[in-house]
């Protein structure tokens, strides 16, 4: 038998391997399972994480790492400070999809007039969407103790059917032949959100996310809103003493969280996706949980893991095309991905020891 | 727009058909936070025992052995929730979040081969001369075996918790973990038995979902409904009986709001389709301004992390 | 007389320290045997063995005649042991009846149970009402379930841990006579404690443990407590001095305090005045429970209260948070030291950040001087001789006296006007509780004014100038501690029985 005895601190050294750890469990396992769907598992293995990189077609992949990393970055970045002070903000997908909805609408109110101001507009007008649509579990909580979870998890699927009725209604496009859904934005040049250098998959979404984890790890590291989130989500009785006003750092780390998924969502809708749809959101919300966590919401970390789950979407695409491997299957292993990583997380804090005899436990 | 056109009768009548699936997770959830153990992981068990269920039902033509493998398959899942945070001591919250999403995954990969299938029909008790009486009859009494299990589940639960020393074993163990393990009960084992319970439960409701309710498989059909059972326990304050209240009342707006639809009341669909999670919004607003009566009801180890050092 | 329990060379080692080393003593039948030992000796380890909750690595036991081995505490109550712990195993949202339930093998029906509970509880002038909830009865009152609960056993061996810290001086004799009764009825009882007085006048046999070996038998009575201190200590005792002192003006005023809990089973306050003078130590005693920690947040600004409620040089200061408090030199230290006066995972670099930010100029403009905390890190390491390999390990790796010190210098070395704590030597050992006790004289001294609240009477009546007693949420008026000696602090306690005995005092 074995037994856990606390480690007198936790671990530097495990923290940066155990991700690691995850990542090879989650291959292992992850091919045992496409072994079990009939497909090869080294075959599946290699198109997802060796092909987008530096397969015969990676000079098309590689810019969609960046295209499909940046929205999971922005958004775990902003989820990572309320994590770190054990607040919860779960609807990340709702405040990206009101993000989306506001950006596309200033956007199209100007159609078609053309001028520079129309896409900084949008921005703000995401940003400031996907914070009020947060802002919501937030002023809950303050207010009446409500659990943020659970309120911001209601809020997607709130704003899910915000999505249809406005990709049906109010913004749909008027010259769609009925068809569901907004104006490309592709085709308004004011409202585009276009590569900053081509081929490169760098829009200003991919700009806003470097950015993002720059003020990340200023702001944990060396000032003190980002040592009393640390010090909230680890000692909350000792963050009050230490003069923190919790109200006040739950409408922070909410209102960031949320307006970092709202800017995502806009720079989603008004560049890769390019038009307000039923089915505009594909879970980044979601998964950027796994990423915030898998980077040990830690900024760089957050930076990397993005990179990796973002490979995972590219990779699983193409294994799809190839293998005929399910959708289902990469969004499995993204979840197991998780699983592995919570249980390897042990060895941080705890030495695993051999037991002489039986403790009782 | 016609309102008559709802008619009251079936409106009850489907009322406690549709508040089942929540009531099942529900119930078997808060006998897991009575244990000190918070599980987000709900939505994940429930689509998971959706698709077993269903698919079981499919595969042998028995619901009710589809029923019992949603159950065994919901218990199972929640067992890698048990590991992780009782063995591997994680993060309830990450860990429940990390068996929602995998949960997910897992249910729209079984059901590949299950989509636009019709599941073997369920039939209802017609409980013979009280199932014939006028108005109560058909709203009380001409329901599928499940609607009637889920109520006797409760009461076997409230009774257990109330009652039984098991039951105030697991309240102490709920209450405070480190002193029910100074009084040497097995803090952990316990825990892993309420949690599996807990999935037991949640399974049953997502095939019910499948199975009877809709009945057909979808990727990702519960819609939130794991969610809103999470929401039923804090609604209920922790009490058996007023999980009840909360899944009828849930219910009730459910079916209301698709009686709406269907007799085209003017308000777009959308705005109508919300109406559950706006409610569950509500009602979370109203029982938490409370804050002295839930500080009071929750169980005080609730989602903290027992190790037992000595 | 025989022999109920005998212990030979017990020993249970945990990473980093040998809790005990090759233990052995025995226990007689109706004997009430004292092990005595500073915090951290291994009393706990020792008797948490003999209750099963922990395993020896080597050694064994013998009770009754038969070998001992209880693998769980089921089988140590089987076999006729019962524990009333130091911290209490309740369960504050459960009745009487249910907890009593829940620590019994085969515990009757609820009415037999309560029927059972209230016969006992009158037995042994123990009066306990079955049906309330744990959570709403005093610290006292919780003992007493404890202890009911081990009497329904009707156990061989009764293990008391700590038992009076927690009660008034008359709960003490009303808990001595229950235990000489049981004793007189062939009960022997393990009396775990480092109050001397208590165990000269209570114990028939005492063994005295020091960093987990047994270090001499004697029968108590026949000791000096200062003999049993040496003992205990292995080494003189210095007691703290300090000079004459000239107190100055009022720098800490509280008058009027009343503060709703926010916890439902907490203590409301009522009414709380008193007035602390530059130089002079104010000390607060009474039972934990009472409202101390619900005072220390009042005071520390983590409760705030209406503005002129609290004032510190004449500037009211009720509606300020910590940190402006602080600004005006209010510094506070809670009870607790993981988890609320420092974070356990965050390094001492970083705890020195987590109060000294604003007096120490640790940060600017909301940026973080890291450089500036190292260095007050290592200030109050030095000057307060905390032992840690660098100030970069984190607080949890610290032991409890250790970490104590690092605390208490972090906020004396701010020069505070005023320093309000709570429990300064709780869980440390006798020199380094020494040293703390001196710090905080030195630091009246130099004239800030001193709060110094704990349930060690003796400590208060050390460190005090005046004395004042927090009973149920009310702070009775302070008295010049010179004129006071045990009894009269008894009386100043109050509490039901006291109150009748006040009554009997006046009318005498």
């Amino acid at each position: 038998m074995f037994h856990l005895e606390p480690r007198p601190q936790t671990s530097k050294l495990w923290i940066a391997i155990t991700p690691l750890l995850a990542v090879v469990a989650t291959m292992i396992a992850g091919g045992i399972l496409f072994a079990f769907l009939g497909k090869d598992p080294f075959v599946s293995i290699r198109l997802i994480f060796w092909d987008p990189l530096f397969g015969d077609f990676a000079f098309y992949y590689r810019p969609q790492l960046l295209v499909k990393g940046a929205p999971l970055i922005l958004i775990a970045i902003g989820l990572s400070l309320g994590f770190r002070a054990g607040i919860w903000n779960i609807g990340a997908e709702g405040q990206y999809i009101i993000g989306a909805i506001c950006g596309a609408a200033v956007g199209l109110a100007f159609y078609p007039m053309e001028s520079w101001l129309i896409f900084p507009l949008m921005i703000l007008a995401g940003a400031l969407g996907g914070t009020l649509w947060a802002m919501i579990p937030a002023i809950l909580k303050v207010r009446y103790g409500t659990n943020e979870i659970l309120v911001s998890l209601m809020l997607v699927y709130v704003a899910e059917k915000l999505l249809a009725s406005m990709s049906l209604g109010l913004l749909k496009n008027p010259e769609g032949h009925g068809f569901p859904g907004s104006r490309n934005l592709r085709d308004y040049a004011s409202a585009f959100n276009d590569e900053l250098f081509a081929g490169t998959g760098m829009h200003w979404g991919v700009a806003a996310a470097f950015i993002a984890v720059i003020l990340a790890y200023v702001l944990l590291n060396r000032h003190m809103l980002g040592f009393q989130i640390r010090l909230t989500g680890q000692a909350p009785r000792a963050a009050r003493f230490a003069g923190v006003n919790p109200p006040r750092l739950i409408l922070f780390c909410l209102g960031t969280s949320g307006m970092l998924a709202g800017l995502a969502g806009m720079f989603e809708v008004s560049g890769p996706s390019g038009q307000i749809s039923i089915d505009f959101n594909t879970g980044y919300g979601f998964t950027a949980i796994i990423v915030a966590f898998l980077g040990r919401l830690h900024p760089v970390g957050i930076l990397l893991a993005g990179l990796l789950l973002a490979l995972t979407y590219i990779g699983g695409e193409i294994a799809q095309g190839q293998l005929n491997l399910p959708a289902a299957a990469i969004q499995l292993f993204q979840g197991m991905l998780l699983f592995f990583l919570l249980a390897v997380d042990l060895l941080s804090n705890f030495r695993i020891r051999l037991n002489q005899r039986k403790e009782s436990i | 727009m016609d309102l008559s056109a709802i008619d009251p009768m079936l409106l009850l009548a489907s009322l406690m058909a549709a508040s089942t699936p929540v009531l099942l997770a529900a119930i078997g959830e808060l006998v897991v936070e009575k244990s000190g153990v918070l599980n987000l992981g709900v939505e994940g068990m429930m689509i998971t025992g959706a698709i077993c269920g269903f698919a079981i039902a499919v595969e042998s033509g028995s619901p009710m052995l589809g029923f019992l493998g949603a159950a065994v398959c919901g218990a199972l899942l929640s067992m890698l929730f048990a590991w992780l945070t009782q063995y591997a001591l994680a993060n309830q919250v990450a860990s429940g979040l990390a068996l929602t999403m995998f949960g997910l995954g897992l249910s729209s990969l079984i059901g590949q081969g299950y989509q636009g299938i019709k599941p073997p029909a369920t039939h209802d008790l017609n409980i013979p001369l009280i199932s014939d009486i006028p108005v109560i009859g058909p709203i009380l009494f001409q329901h599928d075996p499940l609607v009637y299990f889920s109520i006797a589940l409760v009461a076997a639960v409230w009774a257990m918790l109330k009652f039984s020393r098991a039951g105030l074993i697991l309240r102490s163990v709920g209450e405070n973990h480190s002193a029910a393990h100074a009084l040497g009960y097995k803090v952990v084992r316990i825990r892993v038995l309420a949690i599996m319970f807990g999935g037991a439960c949640a399974g049953l409701g997502g095939a019910y979902l499948s199975l009877i309710q809709v009945p057909q498989w979808t990727e990702g059909m519960t819609a939130g409904a794991g969610w809103i059972a999470l929401a039923l326990v804090v609604f209920a304050s922790w009490k058996p009986w007023r999980v009840i209240l909360g899944a009828y009342l849930f219910g009730g707006i459910s079916i209301l709001q698709l009686n709406l639809q269907a007799v085209g009341v003017n308000i777009p669909v959308a705005y109508l389709a919300m109406a559950p999670y706006v409610v569950t919004i509500v009602v979370l607003v109203i029982i938490s301004s409370d804050r002295k009566r839930v500080s009071l009801n929750a169980p005080a180890s609730l989602g903290r992390v027992f190790h037992a050092s000595h | 007389m025989t022999i109920l329990l005998k212990l030979e060379g017990l020993t249970k080692a945990y990473p980093g320290v040998i809790a005990n080393d090759d233990v052995s003593f025995e226990v007689k039948a109706g004997e009430i045997h004292a092990l005595l030992g500073e915090n951290g000796a291994g009393k706990s380890t020792l008797v948490k063995m003999i209750y099963g909750l922990v395993r020896p690595d080597k050694g064994k036991m013998t009770f009754n005649g038969e070998v001992f081995q209880p693998a769980e505490p089921r089988a140590a109550r089987a076999s006729g042991v019962a524990m009333v712990f130091q911290h209490f195993s309740l369960f504050d949202a459960l009745s009487v009846a249910e907890n009593i339930s829940l620590g019994m093998e085969n515990p009757p029906s609820r009415r037999e149970l309560s029927a059972r509970i209230r016969e006992v509880s009158n037995d042994y002038k123990l009066p306990l009402d079955p049906n309330r909830i744990i959570g709403d009865l005093s610290v006292g009152e919780r003992q007493r379930v404890e202890i009911i609960r081990c009497l329904l056993q009707n156990p061989k061996l009764l293990i008391m841990d700590e038992p009076t810290s927690v009660l008034t001086p008359q709960e003490v004799d009303v808990l001595f006579e229950t235990l000489r009764k049981l004793a007189s009825e062939g009960t022997s009882i393990l009396y775990i404690s480092h109050k001397l007085e208590e165990i000269r006048s209570l114990c028939d046999q005492a063994t005295i443990l020091r960093l987990g070996k047994v270090i001499d038998s004697c029968v108590p009575s026949e000791q000096t407590a200062r003999k049993l201190a040496e003992m205990m200590v292995g080494q003189a005792l210095i007691t703290p001095t300090r000079k004459d002192q000239k107190t100055g003006d009022v720098v800490l005023k509280v008058s009027n305090l009343t503060v709703p809990s926010s916890n439902p089973f907490g203590t409301t306050l009522k009414n709380i005045a008193l007035a602390v003078r530059s130089g002079e130590v104010l000390g607060i005693g009474g039972v934990a429970g009472n409202g101390q920690d619900e005072l220390l947040l009042a005071l520390s600004g983590e409760t705030r209260v209406a503005q002129d409620e609290i004032s510190v040089d004449g500037k009211p200061v009720g509606n300020l948070g910590p940190n402006e408090r602080r600004k005006l030199g209010l510094l506070t230290a809670p009870e607790e030291r993981l988890g609320h006066s420092a974070a356990p995972d965050m390094s001492l670099v970083e705890n020195t950040m987590l109060t000294a930010a604003v007096r120490e100029n640790l940060a600017r403009n909301g940026f973080l001087r890291w450089n500036a905390a190292k260095d007050f890190a290592e200030t109050i390491v030095k000057k307060f001789d905390v032992r840690t390999p660098s100030v970069n390990n984190a607080a949890k790796s610290l032991s409890g006296g250790n970490l104590q010190k690092f605390v208490i210098g972090r906020e004396v070395l701010q020069n505070p006007r005023v320093l309000v704590i709570n429990q300064p030597t709780w869980g440390v050992d006798a020199s380094a509780a020494a040293d703390i006790r001196q710090a905080l004289m030195f630091l009246a001294e130099e004239g800030a004014a001193v709060v110094v609240v704990s349930q060690d009477l003796d400590e208060l009546l050390e460190v005090s100038d005046q004395l004042a007693i927090l009973n149920e949420g009310r702070l009775t008026s302070p008295v010049a501690t010179a004129s006071l000696n045990m009894d009269d602090i008894g009386l100043m306690m109050g509490g039901g029985a006291q109150t009748e005995m006040e009554a009997q005092h006046v009318s005498s």
